[in-house]
């Protein structure tokens, strides 16, 4: 694989596909606030595996998609997933020896950076969080981490993404 | 040599990459320039209609389960429970069509007395019918996707119902898709007038589902419980008329000159799926003034 270039973007591609497609599905009641924001852990996932390919400036990118997915202001999942980036890659050579258990606590630290980032741009233009539970999503997130993290592991594998 | 290794090993596991820092500045500086811009002077329109476009085929694969849920649900459903469900439509139909007649009598001989009175007021019919795309993920702002845009003649104010009542109205039309703010939206204020004694006032979106806030309504007035709200017509954006919700709480503070009611939406906005878009008044169909609070709430003469 040493003279392969890049290989598999296909994978990566599809698994934020995946990941946003799953992302819309409501939860049965009350579950549905703690619904993760799988995108936003997909990218934590590449940025794990992958730092030389998938950095702060392909997750600004994604981001950008997402704004005008979910019809956020152009720019705020943005700089949202590249400070997202920007953590993950900073911390991957510490996080990466971790099993996915104790990974998960990380990745909440992260999450919850995230969302407070968005929901601060949200406050800004006018629509200020109510309460406590828009955090809500980050737990959520790090419960859902092993299982993501060993599909998107077991994936990477199988098709040889490097 | 041997003892050096792993301590070298530990300090790669702690080096922070500078590069890193200052690309992540850049593309901060970036973002937050975009969202300036954006915001304050909508100027991207175009960079968001090529991106939405590239969306639109994930926006549909995002549909898909929902989609094949409800068609699993009605092809699997037993053929008992289909015929139960089409006498039901049947007798509902009749109903409708019984209901309908005397609708029309009442609409002619409404045109008729109008005519005498010299007073025009039109009533727009549903145009169009959208469905739901996505929805906001963040939890107190509402607003919605559809999945028609400036291409099927929707414009930035133009009413959304549902066939209970109203939901919203357009803020942002792309090429193929739409933004709607419902009525609930903390930022949305809608001019409404109770059905029963033709008091005017605004319902408040709250930020929840199923609550509407009807401010300056002085404690002398008459109000009850149950008493249903319809669109005054006021501020020309939404015709006159349409159900938008029933009042489920009245609260007389004798320290304040209004009383804080409270009122229900008759659209379940937590479950839509197909919208009606309406054809309104023609001054309302110039897409130039943003269409939020200020705009919505902006009384006009009767």
């Amino acid at each position: 694989m040493t003279t392969a270039r890049s290989t598999g973007g296909w994978v990566i591609a599809s698994s934020f596909l995946l990941a946003f497609v799953v992302g819309s599905i409501p939860l049965p009641g009350e579950l549905d606030r703690f619904r993760p924001d799988w995108v936003a852990m997909v990218l934590i996932y590449w940025c794990l595996a992958l730092p030389y390919r998938f950095g702060i400036g392909t997750s600004w990118l994604v981001g950008l998609l997402v704004d005008v997915g979910r019809g956020a202001l152009l720019g705020q999942y943005a700089l949202a997933f590249a400070a997202l980036a920007y953590l993950t890659v900073q911390t991957h050579r510490r996080i990466r020896v971790f099993s996915p258990w104790r990974q998960a606590f990380s990745v909440l630290v992260f999450l919850l950076i995230e969302q407070v980032l968005v929901f601060w741009i949200s406050g800004v233009i006018g629509y200020p969080p109510r309460d406590g539970w828009y955090l809500a999503p980050a737990v959520g997130g790090m419960i859902g981490w092993p299982l993501l993290f060993i599909v998107l592991r077991d994936a990477r594998q199988y098709f040889q993404v490097t | 040599m041997a003892a050096l290794k792993p301590s070298r090993r530990i300090h790669d596991l702690f080096t922070v990459n500078p590069r890193a820092t200052l690309q992540l500045g850049l593309w901060v500086a970036l973002s937050i320039v975009m969202m300036t811009v954006d915001h304050r002077y909508h100027a991207l329109n175009g960079v968001r209609d090529v991106l939405s476009t590239a969306m639109y085929p994930v926006h549909y694969l995002a549909r898909l389960p929902t989609d094949i849920q409800t068609w699993l649900s009605e092809n699997l459903a037993g053929r008992a429970a289909l015929l139960e469900e089409n006498a039901r439509l049947r007798e509902k139909q009749v109903f409708l069509n019984a209901q309908l007649q005397k609708l029309t009598i009442l609409e002619a001989e409404n045109r008729r007395l109008r005519s005498l009175l010299e007073s025009a007021v039109n009533t727009p019919e549903p145009v169009l019918i959208a469905e739901l795309l996505a929805v906001d993920f963040d939890p107190y702002r509402h607003h919605i996707l559809l999945n028609r845009g400036r291409q099927h003649g929707l414009y930035v104010g133009q009413p959304v119902l549902d066939q209970q009542g109203v939901i919203g109205q357009i803020i942002h039309t792309d090429l193929l898709t739409s933004t709607a703010i419902l009525i609930t939206d903390p930022n949305h204020a809608l001019p409404i007038q109770i059905n029963r004694t033709g008091a005017r006032t605004l319902a408040l979106g709250t930020g929840h589902f199923q609550e509407l806030e009807l401010p300056h309504i002085p404690n002398n007035e008459d109000v009850k419980v149950g008493d249903v709200l319809v669109t005054s017509g006021m501020g020309g954006r939404f015709p006159r008329g349409y159900p938008v919700g029933t009042v489920t709480r009245v609260e007389f503070d004798p320290g304040s000159p209004f009383a804080r009611i409270v009122a229900k939406p008759v659209a379940q906005l937590d479950r839509i799926r197909e919208v009606l878009l309406l054809e309104n008044a023609p001054d309302a169909s110039k897409p130039t003034a943003p269409a939020l609070t200020g705009a919505a709430a902006a009384p006009k003469k009767p």
